[in-house]
């Protein structure tokens, strides 16, 4: 019997170029499966790929092990060309027990790669993700190209050495999968040999146990005869500059910190915890040293009092939660309304009604930013298009309620808060000076006296001499801030409040045109959707079909030249997460015979969803 | 005793938050610092803290004399006007802030203390009052009323007992008695009233004091002590409604039966009552007893003694929940204690970030992470 030599495999294997590949990590929500996606993240994009990331959380932190409510997914796009979705359909996935196979299956393209972990497959995990038979071996699974590997004991055999307590060694085999697709990707096990070192750095037994299974699983799929091919994803051609990835939640708390530090004034954060809007909390905490004060209230009504009250007092007052602490906010909003403070209030939104879906996605609280308060009540209303956009959206939230003196929404959701993308770091320099004065001059001072231009009151703050003044949500009279009760001074007012929200469009750059500027049709979206809508028209646009995008990143007001762009095309298709908010409000104020395309599975749209819907007007 | 418990707490104090100041009720020092050290404190008028907007209580209502009360207390404290700010909910009492001529804020129903926990933590320069009703403290806002006292934010929240809703006209309060009649009631209130001292006790408040409206010199007195108290502070005023609930205190709070029945408590003094000083209370087992000294053996020895510094609440929570006509009404301080405050630890915390880490660079924090460069 001759022996093969581990370099007749090695030369023995094939190497493929692909353009694009999406890849599912799926396993049980204690497998550490966000681990390995987000490690093979940064990875990717280390190397030059363009990537965009879409993790699923189970709604239960420790759903029973092995249960199909347990299974957590991470699921990336990498690719030698410019990328702006996670993708529709994974090409590989990697099921870690029966649950993740059963529960990620139907998502997975016909042909595609399947890397099942063979020891996770008894009678007893199968029974719980409601298995008859093994479809590993009855042959259900022949229209994949099926990989069975028994990760869980390659992982134990690596550590064989290992003084690690079995449980630990056992919490080892995300790397033995990320080891294997690592190699599988042709992808360098630097970065993350790196990474483990740093985080930890305390324990290097765990770090070693990592990085040497990480290596078994690579040498597993290296040596073995079960990979035969190999495949290279190219660098994409991405715009020089300095980059890093980057989640929704995480550019969004470090806009704002960016947001008050370029107004000159110190950031108050009040929230009370909830999915997905608490990682915006746990990182603005970590940042006391740029003078971030936040504050876990004891409710969402408290959270907005207490960001009211340092708005008051002189600082950024900023409070955060989701779509049910929106509810409990309302009245609240409204106070800062009447008493025209600066105010932001981060609604990264999540699928409804009620409790809803708490870690999915959905776009449906744009019609309860707008509207949902007693009387009149108006708001700007802006919202970030893709997880780095948070940072940038977050400034210009900032700019407005400081300029105005107003509150103003900001609608990112699950997606974008989770999702990450690489994202450009701005040079300091190109960020705007968003300086405040305060009213220190006691001469002339009218707590309701207001700027000619912005129709902002002045902010004088409590501490100043001279100008001690009363507020609060009675109505007031205009100049004096006098509590009045006047017919003719409230119609009056209610309708100045409009006017300075209106009149925010003088800060609001016009709306961009992706494609035509006119022609048969425009797809218009707002918020989370850019990624798939652009790429859904880029699509149609290559096969020379006449159709053009729009993308509003600013809903309250409306961009000065959104009715014109309008009017310039035959059918506006507008695809949201939700039944039809946008749609509704488009029409009401343009009188625009607008299409609604809505979804509202607690997922982002699929682009080939959005090409059929799009193809249907073409 | 007393200086052991400090030092007992300083100590704890330093391992814990070794840069938090700790204060204790030193009046001086707390005005100085409101002051800025300013060597000769402002010098201000009752006049100075009077606005220009017309009071619209109910003529006789409690109101006018809580109001009298605190501004004649505030040009004492020598703190500039600038740096007091008053927040209140939604009520008749929560017009308070219309007549204070310093900064002010008449919030919606309940959360006063919430925006006043925002403008303390953002600026603890400031001395911060919160004025409520017993509809807004203890029914819509009861969460943040327990939350801000929990906390120790320095608050000194003055809370108007008329035991029934005043602005809304006539309906039962949380603190109504049970079987009231009135508007919301016709047959009587089937509601339990609530207790706010006993609230305020469990909530672990660092000061709690009760006063009334008809007693103006205590009143003042009270509202001193509230102002130099650094934590979070509750003074409960009886205020009589006499519109919608005339002669809620009747019984108790006349001239002619006040020492009778109501008692007045004194720090480190054995709980005696009476115009003539005879009556007192003895604890039996944990039940307070009204007993006359000279009979059946009881001396002054055998009282309860009031100690408003105690460490444990619950002395003075027994005391707290004596009620007429079974027990004297007491008034007074119940409970003054000092611990680290919540707008003090914040600051210590950004204060100990900087000092870590350096103050907040822009360029690093948008720098951070693992970065890569495409050329
Ligand atoms: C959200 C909300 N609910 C109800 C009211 C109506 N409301 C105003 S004051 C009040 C009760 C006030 O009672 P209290 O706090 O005891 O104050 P008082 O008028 O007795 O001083 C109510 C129910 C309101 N303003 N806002
Ligand atoms: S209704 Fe009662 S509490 Fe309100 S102002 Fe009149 S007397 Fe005072
Ligand atoms: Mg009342």
């Amino acid at each position: 019997m001759s022996a093969t030599t581990l370099e007749d495999v090695i030369s023995s294997k094939q190497v493929e170029e692909l353009e694009t590949v999406t890849i599912r990590f799926a396993g049980d929500s204690g497998d550490g499966m966000q681990v390995t996606g987000g490690q093979f993240t940064s990875t990717s994009a280390i190397i030059g790929n363009d990537i965009s990331t879409l993790p699923d959380f189970p709604a239960e932190i420790r759903a029973p092990a092995g249960s199909l409510p347990g299974v957590s997914g991470y699921q990336l796009n990498f690719s030698s060309r410019d990328i702006r979705t996670p993708g529709d359909e994974p090409q590989v996935l990697v099921a870690m027990n029966p649950a993740a196979l059963k529960t990620n299956l139907p998502d997975l393209e016909p042909g595609g790669i399947l890397v099942v972990n063979t020891d996770e497959f008894n009678a007893n995990n199968l029974k719980k993700a409601g298995y008859a038979s093994n479809p590993i071996e009855d042959g259900s699974l022949t229209g994949y190209r099926l990989f069975k590997v028994p990760i869980t004991s390659n992982t134990l055999k690596a550590l064989e050495n290992s003084a690690l307590p079995f449980k630990q060694q056992d919490r080892c085999k995300n790397f033995y999968a990320l080891g294997l697709m690592y190699w599988l990707y042709d992808r360098p096990m630097e970065p993350t040999v790196k990474w483990v070192n740093d985080k930890f750095g305390s324990k290097p037994e765990v770090a070693d146990a990592n990085i040497q299974v990480m290596r078994a699983g690579f040498n597993y799929a290296d040596t073995t005869e079960l990979f035969t091919t190999h495949y290279k994803v190219g660098k994409a051609k991405i715009k020089p500059g300095k980059y890093r990835n980057i989640t929704g939640n995480e550019a969004t708390a470090i806009g704002f910190i960016a947001g008050a530090q370029l107004t000159g004034r110190p950031l108050f954060y009040g929230s009370y915890p909830i999915t997905p809007a608490s990682d915006i909390l746990h990182e603005l905490s970590k940042h006391k040293n740029f003078g971030v004060k936040t504050f876990q209230a004891e409710d969402e009504i408290a959270a907005i009092g207490s960001a009211i009250g340092a708005s008051f007092a002189g600082s950024i007052g900023l409070t955060g939660t989701s779509g049910p602490g929106v509810a409990l906010k309302s009245e609240a909003i409204g106070l800062a309304v009447m008493t025209e403070l600066p105010l932001v209030i981060i609604d990264v939104q999540r699928g409804g009604p009620s409790t809803g879906l708490p870690t999915k996605t959905e776009q449906a609280d744009l019609l309860q930013a707008m509207f949902g308060r007693n009387s009149d009540c108006p708001v700007g209303i802006v919202a970030p298009s893709t997880p780095g956009d948070c940072f940038e959206m977050a400034i210009e939230a900032v700019k407005l309620a400081t300029k105005y003196m107003a509150p103003v929404f900001y609608l990112s959701d699950g997606y974008i808060a989770n999702g990450s993308e690489p994202w450009e770091i701005p040079s300091i320099e190109s960020l705007p000076d968003l300086t405040v004065q305060f009213r220190t001059e006691t001469e002339g001072f009218f707590p309701y006296l207001r700027d000619e231009k912005t129709l902002a009151r002045p902010w004088a703050v409590p501490g100043t001499p001279g100008l001690e003044h009363r507020i609060g949500g009675i109505e007031k009279k205009h100049i004096t801030g006098n509590v009045n009760y006047e017919p003719d001074n409230h119609d009056f007012m209610v309708r100045l409040r409009a006017e300075k929200i209106q009149r925010m469009q003088q800060d609001i750059p016009d709306i961009e045109i992706f494609g035509d500027k006119t022609g048969k049709v425009l797809v218009l979206g707002w918020g989370s959707t850019y990624g798939a809508i652009t790429t859904a028209v880029e699509q149609l646009r290559d096969q020379g079909k006449s159709v053009s995008s729009a993308h509003l990143k600013y809903l309250n007001p409306f961009p000065k030249n959104l009715g014109e762009v309008l009017k310039s095309y035959e059918t506006v298709i507008i695809p949201e997460l939700n039944l039809g908010q946008l749609a509704m409000l488009i029409r009401a104020q343009f009188l625009v015979d607008a299409v609604s395309f809505s979804q509202v599975k607690g997922k982002p749209f699929k682009v080939s969803s959005l090409v059929n819907k799009i193809k249907e007007f073409l | 005793m007393l200086s052991q418990r400090f030092l007992v707490g300083e100590c704890l104090l330093m391992t814990c938050f070794p840069k938090t100041r700790v204060y204790f009720n030193d009046e001086k020092r707390i005005m100085s610092e409101l002051t800025n050290g300013a060597a000769t404190p402002v010098k201000l008028t009752r006049k100075d803290f009077v606005t220009d907007q017309e009071v619209r209580w109910c003529p006789g209502c409690g109101d006018y004399s809580i109001l009298a009360a605190v501004q004649k207390v505030m040009p004492e404290l020598g703190i500039p006007k600038e740096k007091i700010v008053f927040i209140s909910g939604i009520g008749c009492s929560s017009r308070f802030p219309y007549y204070m001529n310093t900064y002010g804020f008449h919030t919606i129903h309940g959360r006063a203390p919430a925006l006043a926990t925002g403008v303390k933590a953002a600026n603890p320069d400031l001395q911060v009052w919160v004025i409520t009703g017993d509809g807004d403290s203890l029914s819509i806002g009861g969460n943040h009323f327990i939350h801000a006292l929990r906390r120790n934010i320095n608050l000194k929240i003055v809370l108007f007992n008329n035991r029934i809703y005043g602005l809304t006209k006539g309906q039962y309060s949380p603190t109504s008695e049970l079987g009231k009649k009135n508007k919301s009631a016709p047959m009587g209130t089937i509601d339990y009233p609530i207790n706010p001292l006993s609230l305020a006790f469990a909530a672990e408040a660092t000061f709690v004091g009760r006063s009334m409206d008809t007693d103006p010199k205590h009143l003042s007195t009270m509202v001193e002590k509230l102002a130099a108290h650094k934590g979070s502070g509750v003074l409960e005023v009886y205020q009589n409604c006499n519109i919608f609930n005339d002669g809620a205190f009747k019984g108790f709070n006349e001239r002619d039966v006040r020492d009778d029945r109501m008692l007045y408590l004194e720090h480190g003094k054995p709980l005696v009552f009476g115009k003539d000083k005879s009556k007192g209370i003895r604890l039996k087992g944990v039940t307070p007893e009204v007993v006359t000294i000279g009979e059946n053996g009881v001396t002054v020895d055998d009282l309860l003694v009031h100690d408003e510094n105690a460490p444990e609440p619950s002395l003075s929570y027994i005391i707290g929940r004596m009620e007429y006509p079974e027990y004297p009404v007491p008034m007074g301080i119940f409970r003054s204690v000092s611990k680290p405050t919540y707008e003090d630890m914040l600051t210590n915390q950004v204060e100990s970030a900087v000092a870590a880490k350096g103050a907040g660079s822009l360029e690093k924090l948008i720098n951070s992470g693992e970065t890569w460069t495409i050329n």
